[in-house]
């Protein structure tokens, strides 16, 4: 039987990961390598890189840094931030990602997720909405959340995986940071429209979260969060045991 | 010397370290010569199977694997390098496949009850058949064991070669071998230490 995924995601700038990290068990908090390396042997069952520098220098290093990740760890690896071209596919994919995750490059140009998509198979296209309730609709937001796009969520994420994103990513900027339970709402409104695997992003405070929104909402795939794994407030192997004891299929 | 075939379809990356990080001698290439004077074969693959099968017929590096495995060679057909093992697909029209084992690529889109998705991505369990309790490159790991699947198409008419099945509303066909030739549909350089260890008893073949 398929499994829920349960994927933590990882801020790099300049070659760190920001957000500061609280692990007894590695020596380097900040380390995108040792930290990655720390999930992918105990229990992650994907990993998700964002490049959040802002300067070409900056860029190569992270592609140095991912390259170093993606030969120490054996699983899945999606990267994202910044990827505004087929060249950035391209060059992030040659560093050893699995699979890329278009935001707002796909809002400027919603082409880029087709000509993706047909060149390197739907698999590897990912495509992350940020997303908050405007009025009484659920709104596309641009650059990290900053910028309202006008653009009707629903509407744009069922053209993304028409066009062949081949994975949602949903963060409601409305959970995000609260940690009172993912918002079930938008995910439901999100996957009645799509047939192709949608992961839950913002809101996760702790273990009953995740058990909620698997429990509620069984067509989500996956759960993302940050800070309540790096901080080790939630540790992902006692996550997934009782996941588990609540009938829900996890990889232990 | 474990030789991962180059033809210009998908990235070898995360193989070529996989097999770096199990003490495996690997070397990529699209070279004849390299790929006959290896001790086994791996043909990797991802995207679509006519563009892929188009390509390893550039410099007849499909005659060189069907050769080296005829010869008894071990060979490791993994994600969309499995499919090809089979007599043809049926992605984008009617394709052939290198026939080194029975049977068609088809869509699981029919063959699953409604509300399952496709693609098939994720982790699932590995059940495995009486052929597969006894295979070698099963050596290090056990029934129920999970890997990682991202794949749309499968491999069907192929009952007498299949080693080990993933539950997805029916049963998929996640592994088969024939003699010295083997297919992992998942991808066995992102399954984690599973996949490892398989990768391992492969490469003592």
């Amino acid at each position: 039987m398929i499994t829920k995924r349960i994927i933590p995601c990882l801020d790099v700038r300049n070659g760190r990961v920001v957000k500061g990290v609280n692990f007894e068990d590695i020596n380097d908090v900040s380390s995108p390598v040792e930290l990655g390396k720390y999930y992918s042997e105990n229990g992650a069952d994907e990993l998700v890189f964002y490049d959040i520098t802002a300067s070409s220098e900056g860029r190569s290093l992270f592609s140095d840094i991912l390259r170093q990740v993606a030969e120490q760890i054996f699983i899945p690896l999606t990267v994202g931030g910044a990827i505004n071209t087929i060249e950035d596919f391209d060059r992030v994919l040659k560093c050893g990602a699995d699979k890329v995750s278009v935001n707002s490059g796909a809002i400027r140009n919603p082409e880029l997720i087709y000509e993706a998509a047909k060149k390197y198979g739907s698999q590897c296209v990912v495509l992350s909405a940020d997303v908050k309730r405007v009025d009484g609709r659920f709104i596309v937001f641009a650059k990290g959340g900053r910028e309202n796009t006008g653009l009707d969520a629903i509407e744009w994420i069922r053209r993304g995986a028409e066009c062949g994103a081949g994975e949602i990513v949903l963060n409601s900027i409305d959970t995000d940071g609260v940690k009172g339970g993912f918002d079930i709402e938008m995910l439901d409104a999100v996957c009645s429209v799509v047939s192709v695997p949608v992961i839950a992003s913002g809101g996760a405070g702790s273990i009953n979260d995740f058990i909620r929104l698997f429990n509620v909402l069984p067509k989500v795939d996956a759960g993302l969060a940050a800070s309540i794994f790096h901080f080790g407030e939630v540790k992902i192997p006692d996550l997934k045991a009782e996941l588990r004891k609540n009938g829900i299929p996890v990889r232990l | 010397m474990t030789v991962i075939v180059d033809y210009g379809v998908g990235n070898l990356f995360s193989l070529c370290s996989s097999l770096k990080y199990i003490g495996a001698e690997a070397t990529v290439s699209g070279e004849a010569d390299i790929i006959r004077s290896a001790d086994r074969i791996i043909l990797p693959g991802v995207g679509a199977f006519g563009d892929a099968r188009a390509k390893l017929s550039i410099n007849a590096l499909d005659k060189v694997v069907i050769e080296e495995a005829g010869r008894g060679k071990p060979l490791m057909g993994i994600c969309l390098g499995m499919q090809m093992l089979f007599d043809r697909s049926y992605e984008f029209g009617v394709t052939d496949g290198l026939g080194l084992i029975e049977g068609e690529v088809k869509p699981i889109a029919p063959i699953i009850p409604k509300g399952y998705k496709v693609p098939h991505i994720g982790w699932n369990a590995l059940d495995f058949t009486e052929e597969g309790q006894r295979s070698p490159v099963f050596k290090y790991i056990s029934e129920g064991d999970y890997v990682y699947f991202v794949h749309s198409f499968s491999a069907m008419g192929c009952n007498s070669s299949i080693i080990a099945s993933a539950e997805y509303g029916a049963g998929l066909t996640a592994a088969v071998q024939r003699d010295n030739v083997f297919g992992m549909q998942f991808h066995p350089e992102k399954s984690g230490e599973v996949g490892l260890k398989i990768l391992k008893a492969f490469c003592e073949l």
